[in-house]
């Protein structure tokens, strides 16, 4: 690297990776095998993990990083980007897995947190991490602690959408309201919603987050990941909702053309016409347990 | 007589798309982010955005644009960025995933590169002064009988080699200089050879970043991530299309 490098109107290089997943779909995958339908459906990058978000609701117990047999059999398999989640907090965890060579790291609340009072500091790691919010507040905590990708939380492993349309609606319309404000208004949004102020006053000069903000949560059908895209979503996680369905090869290969042409609904009946296969069986929200909403963990 | 402002095409179906507008518009062009065949008719030149190559080739395959793509790209310029630099290339090897050895991919169809080009480590054995391998690999598109993809298919627009994360992974991607703009290179290909009618116009560590031959450039790395616009690379990509607006009119 050049000792002269490093200027600030330079996109930080974890943020860079972020901007080249833009447009695409990135997707949960156990094994190697699923790992190649993923990149043969044209997913943009995988997210290697022992057991998707349904298996672990259903498992219960506590669920930690994956074993990295099981992430290197991934890394091995594909060429594109290879992401794989620690726990909340576990920054040993965190630190294992940019020893591996894993291109992104998820902060998730899918896993169990490990800590419930802080939060990896992701400024120390060279690998970037994504992490999952709820609202503007929580998103600008996690860039303020190095966070190179934002993502809904939603609710993960569930098949409902309705979480993370909540996040993504919620999101927008704090980002909307932060561009209307002065100075004063501003520092004051910030303690309410508990934001660093710099990045509050980034948000405001660039009317969107200061690094991309991705879908998550619930997405199981191509119509799910073109209403995310339309509400503002740069780029689907697809969790569950691939290979819990029918026919994983078809809905992975659905749900990326859907992604890629989000704005055009003719062509999103025509990926809904291709699944050949049901979708995954959706949970209602209400019919979870408090305790056991992923969204709530993390703050 | 009144120049018309020339209009940039960037490639969407996946990628950094956005990005380009402000260095695009910064050059006194007007940008468009298009990925029907309809949107390819409209512009002068085309952007392929740094993205990954794998999803923008199997999609351009998926959507039926190879051949309509192809037909654009031989009457207008082209500048590939990162990814696009991979689909421009004449050859493409394949690295293994997880670390920085080199699967000569190339072994099943045709005589493998000698080792220094087809196994060095890109850093280590810089490949300075190495040329196109005169036997030209011809790039296939068919697929291998166990169904693993071998050389990558390209629209093979630039004599060149290109390695696929010739760096290594994410952990590997830096910034480099080029005369003093700050650019980035991220999980980048690497430029293994080229061939004479190639201009190479950057090099970072011995190996070409930034080449052109014609109307077609290309550079592993990417200026769209720096907000100094418009970059040097946007620069003078507006001029090849301006001067083939000009000789088109």
């Amino acid at each position: 690297m050049s000792d002269k490098t490093g200027s600030p109107n330079v996109i930080n290089i974890k943020t860079g990776l972020a901007e080249m997943l833009k447009g695409g779909v990135i997707m949960d995958v156990v094994t190697a095998e699923q790992a190649k339908v993923a990149e043969d459906a044209g997913a943009v990058a995988v997210m290697a993990l022992e057991r998707v978000p349904s298996d672990i609701r259903k498992a219960g117990g506590v669920a930690r990083m994956s074993p990295p047999e099981v992430i290197e059999q991934v890394m091995e398999a594909v060429s594109i980007p290879v992401m794989a989640k620690c726990r909340i907090g576990h920054f040993a965890e965190a630190q294992i897995l940019q020893a591996m060579g894993v291109d992104f790291i998820d902060e998730s609340e899918v896993l169990t947190p490990a800590d419930e009072e802080y939060h990896i500091n992701k400024q120390t790691f060279k690998v970037p991490f994504v992490c999952g919010a709820k609202d503007l507040g929580e998103a600008c905590r996690r860039i303020g602690e190095g966070a190179a990708l934002m993502r809904t939380k939603g609710e993960p492993g569930t098949g409902n959408i309705v979480e993370a349309v909540r996040h993504m609606r919620k999101i927008n319309a704090q980002i909307s309201r932060v561009t209307h404000m002065d100075e004063s208004e501003l520092m004051s949004y910030a303690r309410d919603l508990g934001a660093p102020y710099e990045i509050l006053k980034m948000v405001r000069a660039q009317g969107r987050l200061p690094v991309p903000n991705f879908a998550a949560g619930g997405i199981a059908t191509p119509a799910d990941a073109a209403l995310c895209m339309q509400l503002g979503a740069e780029t689907v996680f697809v969790g569950s909702g691939i290979f819990k369905s029918d026919n994983p090869e078809k809905f992975a290969r659905a749900i990326v053309k859907a992604t890629a042409h989000f704005d055009d609904p003719a062509i999103v009946l025509e990926a809904s016409k291709e699944l050949e296969g049901v979708a995954m069986r959706g949970t209602e929200i209400s019919e979870i347990e408090e305790p056991m909403k992923m969204a709530n963990r993390g703050w | 007589m009144t120049q018309q402002k020339p209009i940039i095409g960037c490639l969407a179906l996946q990628g950094a798309v956005e990005l380009h507008r402000p260095h695009v518009e910064a050059c006194g062009a007007t940008f468009k982010a298009v990925k029907t065949p309809a949107q390819f008719e409209e512009v002068d030149g085309f952007i392929l955005p740094g993205g990954e190559s794998t999803t923008m080739l199997k999609l351009i395959e998926r959507f039926d644009l190879w051949d309509v793509l192809a037909k654009q790209f031989a009457k207008k310029p082209v500048w590939g960025i990162c990814a696009g630099s991979i689909l421009m290339a004449e050859t493409v090897l394949v690295s293994l995933p997880s670390s920085s050895r080199w699967r000569a991919s190339s072994e099943a169809l045709a005589p493998p590169l000698s080792r220094g080009q087809a196994l060095g480590s890109g850093k280590d054995e810089p490949q300075s002064g190495s040329h196109m391998d005169p036997r030209r690999l011809s790039v296939p598109s068919e697929r291998r009988g166990d169904d693993r993809p071998v050389l990558q298919k390209s629209f093979g627009l630039l004599p060149i080699t290109v390695q696929r994360n010739g760096y290594g992974r994410q952990i590997d991607s830096h910034h480099a200089l080029i005369d003093g703009y700050e650019v980035s290179l991220i999980r980048a290909p690497v430029i293994t050879a080229v061939d004479d009618s190639v201009e190479v116009l950057a090099r970072h560590e011995d190996t070409p970043i930034w080449v052109k031959r014609g109307a077609y450039m290309a550079s592993t790395f990417h200026p769209e991530l720096t907000q100094d616009f418009p970059s040097p690379m946007h620069k003078a990509f507006i001029e090849i299309v301006r001067s083939s607006v000009q000789s088109a009119s």
